[in-house]
């Protein structure tokens, strides 16, 4: 066997997720390409298990094992905040994210005082203005 | 050329072609397909490396769920269903590292290991990579245990609004019972 050929994939493979990360838009498309890359590395994890010897045998697999549990952990909270954002901004685009905003689009003191004003401002704390108009 | 290295060029070329396509085509849903097919030729290179658990594992956690779930968020997200344009940045910057760093850590790769041979060992590793999970890395095991109950916890609180948000939230209650009123 020779170990260059799926060395050689996993840095494609690792470049391919790089590129998908800087290149997409959709948050989705994002989470997507970080996957192409931890894959990668699982890949070149799971090559040297059995082409580097180890003081510890199988190490290399028992490390892809963890990585692929990792994974599973942050695409669950990743796609838990895709949603939160596509629930506040109506739009899952990751370059239109303001960072330099509150989170919430309506202050609280704002809203606890001008609770009365009118059921429109206060409800634009909850759903973001960007869903009304 | 041996047949392990015939079955590793064909898949790795099979996950590299559908990782292009991840990262390049136009449709949304389709896009979650091609991760499919490169994560299931990536789970074919693990069996011919003789892993046969991650093999497994792998496509358990990563075909079965994880694809599951990334066509669920698509879904929720309200994505277009055919072709849409605006999912792409100009790109040139994104090329440019992206193909930097694959192309250097390929040719960094190639050097360390030129055209070298190793012979595979006996395939048949589940039961000593087991004894290993449970001998030598019980306790990141452990740990990961944890980790996965904090990830579900954080999911959870992330997509409730009631949580983690005393005062806007209290303040907006009766707007929101105003809103349901409305309605």
């Amino acid at each position: 066997m020779r170990p260059v050929v799926p060395y050689v994939t996993a840095a494609l493979l690792f470049g391919l997720g790089v590129f998908g990360v800087l290149r997409r838009r959709n948050a989705v498309l994002v989470l997507m390409a970080v996957e192409l890359m931890l894959n990668a590395v699982n890949l070149i994890l799971v090559t040297a298990d059995t082409t580097v010897r180890a003081q510890l045998p199988h190490a290399g697999q028992v490390f892809a094992l963890f990585v692929i549990v990792l994974a599973a952990a942050e695409i669950g909270v990743g796609l838990a905040i895709v949603l939160q954002l596509y629930r506040l901004r109506a739009s899952v685009a990751v370059d239109e994210v303001p960072l330099t905003e509150a989170p919430t689009p309506v202050p609280a003191g704002v809203a606890g005082v001008a609770a009365d004003r009118s059921a429109a401002g206060t409800t634009g704390g909850v759903d973001g203005p960007e869903v009304r108009g | 050329m041996t047949g392990a290295d015939l079955l590793l060029l064909a898949l790795g070329a099979v996950a590299v072609g559908a990782g292009v396509l991840v990262v390049s085509t136009k449709h949304l849903v389709r896009a979650g397909l091609y991760l499919v097919v490169c994560l299931g030729a990536l789970a074919g290179d693990y069996l011919v490396l003789t892993a046969e658990l991650v093999a497994w594992v792998q496509v358990l956690i990563y075909v079965g769920a994880v694809v599951v779930l990334l066509l669920f968020a698509v879904m929720l997200t309200r994505a277009p269903i055919g072709a849409s344009d605006d999912l792409d940045r100009p790109g040139w910057p994104a090329a440019l590292i992206g193909g930097g760093s694959g192309l250097g850590l390929a040719v960094l790769l190639v050097d360390a290991f030129r055209w070298s041979r190793v012979e595979l060992p006996t395939a048949g590793t589940a039961d000593r990579l087991g004894e290993q999970v449970f001998r030598s890395w019980v306790l990141p095991f452990e740990v990961l245990s944890v980790l996965l109950l904090a990830a579900l916890v954080g999911a959870i609180v992330l997509s409730r609004p009631d949580i983690g948000r005393p005062g806007p939230v209290r303040s907006a209650t009766p707007a929101a019972g105003d809103e349901g009123g409305r309605a």
